[in-house]
């Protein structure tokens, strides 16, 4: 009998050892420099490894539970199932034992208590953590259905891909994210950098990730917030040290004017595009768009619908809604000479 | 037999008892249990539909076979409809059929009432589902958060068929609890104390409480949005200083009671079947019936565990994380009384025990990766992914649907005196637990490597193609499944072999009248003294036998059917018509309708409110009316006739 149960308590555990295996190897395709499988089993960020810290512990106590109670559960029905020469005589009616009862009610309260004394300090290191004075500092606002991403101390703002430099024990860099919504609920969420937080309206909120890995790495809006609530996708670009100062830099700078591309600038600034967008100091600065300035420098537009090349951005002036249905970004009706001059002038805001 | 007493009051009532009339203006607790079990089936086939199409929608990555706004329609629709239309009504059917047959009742305490909550959970689900008509399903997700609900984000009145129809729905929840429990603690039979209660019965009583308790805060938040939506009030709207979390909060102040209120009859269920097909009592009966209290109390206090990630301070986020991970003390509790219960019995695999297994097997699961949750740092990688999804249909699909699909299995004869071949329902249970666990099981690896929530389309090279594909594949093979279980329960209806009274060899009351039982349910009135009557009554001591009481000479006194309920619940219908189409062009409503002139709230809502308070007095002044019925004389063997003093028991 116990050699049964041994063999199906190690089934359970192979069971077990396979599910994680899975997991893990989906983190080995991972390897190259740009992280699109977001697996949290693979974190490269501090908040991120202490959270899967605490699943570790979770998902083992979990484990444990299950094998016991599952080879209770199994032995109990294979044991007592119906034999011949059952039928016609009933087993004996127990009613209960207050003393099995109290174990298994004192013992789970037991498990429950070293769980929220884990999980308190857990949650007391990643919300409340001690930062440097000088750690960076960045706002998200969440747009339907893009991610506005301001650098208050460098002054200037850009959207859906967040740079920030890579932290390494003798240099800490923490990136402190402020969170807040100009229209309905969504949620930063990088999985190998950190847990998400919400972007709620009229209700400020706070993240930090402090990456040790360079790379690219991908997220999604994880609260729905309408139509292309899928299309809103997140990069945070890791860059090193020098990389990223580089990169500050550049969006420092005012935007180029290249004079072979006056015409197009001349559409920009003449036709509706600048109620909403704004290249430097021209045009909105109200966040209703995307600001333009260096749209260049980063690899995707509308929030990772396309890339930004000449004819993903020739294709999205002319039809947005082709690519990301039911978007803001109204089609303008533009000819097709408008339309080049124009993609030829955005191709320009490096 | 049957003698017509005077009728009171103005009309006379309607006393036909079969075709459409008999059913429209039905009293009866076990026709209203059938009408419940009929829609809910319905919608959760409609539900079921909805899933699949998401499902299509996802198999491979970059799909065209919805668009976004229809993606997004078909989540909100399929989390509605099998929440409010599916598992809530289905459990409300077994309320109604089987708790008044367990406590020994003639019927529900408010037999009219009874009905009001079966039309209002029709016309809930009409109203709803209406949307499709008009092509402008809500698009906001079952959770409705605000302010993507108000108008600025969704203009179209989809989301208005969404408040209307849950509200309706409401009442007919309402109606419903308040009746169960003054019929479990009113109605029950001589000798029939609280702690011999079945446990079905017991978990009734706690969710009708939940019920009562929870419906109340959904309530509110939905009337300020639809005043947000209508009237200019600035509830969630931020330009006015309004407060969108405060939605969150209202909502899971509802939603979370809202799961126990999904999942304790399902447990109710289960504490039946069990020792049935083990052949011993319930082990550790108070202990299972206390933990069923103590989930529905620790119910109310873990609302913000679903509010982790909107930055709650360590604090609250800390408390509602330890409150959370009480609830898994008397879960597993009752898991391990489930276990004792099996522990030393006679094990008999039938369709209903296979179902009752699945669940303990399903729930348990789902009850682990809730623990994991349940830790604010952890819930932060899983809250509003695949994890989660997986997580919740663990504990709805493998616990309440197994639970229900298996009080379906076991409770058939008893509703229609007919058995389901056990040969099918075995094959059946084993589809829907193989088509299950691909479904879901693939979707905790997808919550792990990041996949969010309500997404209509995904890129391959994120690498979520797999185990979506093969989630599909078992999605189709567990529709399959269910769509065979209500196909074999229609043709049983019809050809079924007979069961008799008692084909289980069960242990509780309701397996002691007739199979389907008479209208007036027990024709003498039985006097309870142990817990598993019917067992008793055939395996036990002298003492423990079941006594009966006969009618007294005027015979059983049986509620007079009416017209009132339904015309309540079509006023509420034209009630809420008005609401949703305030403002909106008439031609909106029906298309040779002018488009220049616009409804106003007051046409419509107007005339539904006067249907409805005049339905209301006439029900008030049609009076109590009656008839009695004489039971036969086969029924009454072995009864004794009443003592004079106390009179008859009705």
């Amino acid at each position: 009998m116990s050699l049964v149960r041994a063999v199906r308590l190690k089934t359970a555990r192979l069971l077990l050892a396979g599910i994680f295996l899975i997991l893990a190897s989906v983190s080995l395709g991972a390897e190259d420099r740009i992280h699109k499988v977001q697996n949290v089993f693979d974190p490269h960020s501090t908040p991120a490894h202490g959270i899967l810290g605490i699943a570790w512990i979770v998902l083992a106590i979990c484990a444990l539970i299950f094998v016991v109670v599952g080879s209770l559960l199994v032995y109990a029905i294979w044991r007592f199932r119906e034999k011949r020469g059952d039928q016609g005589t009933e087993p004996p009616q127990v009613y209960g034992s207050n003393q099995i009862e109290m174990a298994w009610t004192v013992i789970p309260l037991l498990i429950v208590l070293v769980l929220i004394l884990v999980t308190a300090r857990t949650t007391i290191e990643i919300d409340e953590p001690a930062f440097p004075a000088d750690a960076l500092q960045i706002q998200v606002v969440g747009h339907q259905w893009w991610w506005e991403v301001v650098y208050p101390e460098q002054g200037f703002i850009t959207a859906n891909e967040i740079h920030i430099p890579v932290s390494s024990e003798d240099d800490p860099r923490p990136a402190i994210i402020q969170l807040a919504s100009a229209d309905v609920a969504h949620s930063f969420w990088v999985p190998q950098l950190g847990g998400k937080r919400d972007l709620l309206p009229n209700h400020p909120n706070r993240m930090w990730i402090e990456p040790e890995q360079t790379g690219v790495y991908w997220g999604n809006c994880a609260e729905f917030c309408g139509t292309q609530h899928a299309n809103m996708l997140i990069r945070v670009v890791v860059d090193t040290p020098e990389e990223f100062e580089a990169w500050v830099l550049n969006q420092q700078r005012p935007p180029r004017e290249d004079p072979a591309v006056a015409g197009g600038r001349h559409i920009f600034e003449t036709m509706t595009c600048i109620n909403c967008h704004a290249v430097g100091e021209k045009g909105a600065q109200n966040g209703f768009g995307p600001d333009l300035t260096h749209l260049m420098t980063r690899g995707t537009i509308g929030a990772g619908v396309g890339e930004t090349s000449r004819d993903d951005l020739y294709q999205w002036l002319k039809d947005p809604d082709s690519m990301k249905p039911g978007c803001y970004m109204p089609d303008m009706k533009l000819s097709e000479r408008q339309l080049n001059k124009l993609t030829d002038y955005l191709t320009t805001l490096k | 037999m049957s003698t017509t007493d005077a009728t009171y009051g103005i009309w006379n009532r309607p006393l036909k008892k079969t075709g459409i009339v008999g059913f429209l203006t039905t009293v009866d607790h076990k026709k209203i249990g059938i009408g419940y079990a009929i829609g809910a089936l319905f919608f959760l086939l409609v539900g079921g539909v909805e899933a699949l199409i998401i499902r299509l929608q996802l198999m491979v990555p970059e799909n065209n076979l919805v668009d976004a706004r229809t993606y997004n329609e078909l989540f909100t629709m399929h989390g509605t409809t099998m929440v409010f239309l599916a598992v809530m009504p289905l459990s409300a059917a077994f309320f109604n059929y089987i708790m008044p047959l367990q406590v020994g009742a003639r019927d529900v305490a408010f037999p009219r009432l009874n009905a009001l909550g079966l039309w209002c959970f029709f016309v809930g689900g009409i109203v709803v589902n209406l949307s499709w008509l008009y092509q402008v399903a809500p698009a906001i997700g079952w959770f409705g958060y605000a302010p993507l609900t108000t108008k600025p984000y969704s203009p179209d009145i989809g989301t208005d068929f969404w408040i209307v129809g849950l509200q309706i729905l409401g009442i007919a929840s309402l109606a419903g609890s308040f009746n169960f429990i003054t019929t479990i603690l009113n109605m029950r039979a001589p000798g029939l104390s609280m702690m011999r209660l079945p446990v079905f019965t017991w978990m009734t009583l706690v969710t009708s409480f939940l019920i009562i308790l929870a419906f109340p805060p959904i309530t509110i938040a939905l009337v300020e949005l639809m005043f947000d939506r209508h009237f200019g009030t600035h509830f969630f709207d931020v330009g006015g200083g309004g407060k969108p979390i405060l939605w969150q909060h209202l909502f899971w102040i509802f939603g979370h009671p809202e799961v126990y209120i999904l999942i304790l009859p399902a447990m109710g269920i289960i504490s039946e079947v069990l020792p049935v097909f083990s052949r011993k009592p319930l082990f550790g009966y108070p202990l299972v019936v206390f933990s069923g209290a103590v989930i529905g109390f620790l119910g109310f206090a873990v609302w913000s565990h679903h509010m982790f990630t909107t930055g709650l301070g360590i604090v609250a986020t800390s408390a509602f994380a330890f409150l959370t991970m009480l609830i898994s003390i008397p879960t597993g509790v009752k898991i391990f009384n489930w276990i004792g219960t099996l522990w030393g019995g006679r094990i008999r695999f039938t369709t209903p025990m296979l179902f009752a297994l699945g669940f303990i097997w399903m729930f348990m699961l789902g009850g682990f990766t809730g623990i994991m949750h349940s830790s604010p740092p952890v819930d932060a990688q899983q809250q509003d992914s695949y994890f989660v999804i997986a997580h919740f249909h663990y504990v709805l699909i493998g616990g309440s649907i197994f639970a229900l699909l298996c009080g379906i299995y076991y409770w058939f004869p008893k509703v229609t005196g007919k058995l389901m071949n056990d040969n099918i329902g075995k094959l059946l249970f084993y589809t829907i637990f193989v088509g299950f666990n691909l479904a879901f099981f693939p979707m905790h690896i997808l919550g792990m490597t990041g996949m969010p929530r309500r997404t209509h389309t995904y890129k391959a090279e994120m690498g979520w193609a797999e185990p979506n594909f093969w989630s599909t594949i078992g999605a189709l093979i567990l529709g399959f499944g269910i769509l065979f279980v209500v196909i074999q329960l229609i043709y049983s209806c019809f050809r079924g072999q007979p069961s008799g009274e008692n084909p289980w060899d069960a242990r509780t009351l309701e397996w002691d009248t007739s199979s389907p039982p008479k209208e007036y349910n027990f024709g003498y009135t039985p006097v309870i003294h142990s817990r598993d009557q019917v067992w008793e009554n055939k395996y036990g001591a002298a003492e423990k036998k079941m006594g009966k009481i006969a009618p007294g000479p005027h015979g059983i006194h049986m509620p007079d059917q009416s017209w009132w309920p339904l015309m309540v619940a079509i006023g509420l219908f034209i009630s809420g018509m008005g609401v949703i189409f305030h403002h909106q062009p008439m031609s909106t409503l029906l298309p040779f309708l002018p488009e220049g002139i616009h409804f106003h709230i007051l046409y419509f809502t107007g005339f539904g409110m006067v249907v409805t308070f005049m339905s209301i007095i006439l029900w008030a002044i049609e009076g109590p009316g009656g008839y009695h019925l004489h039971p036969t004389a086969e029924e009454l063997e072995g009864a004794v006739q009443p003592d004079p003093q106390q009179g008859g028991h009705h």
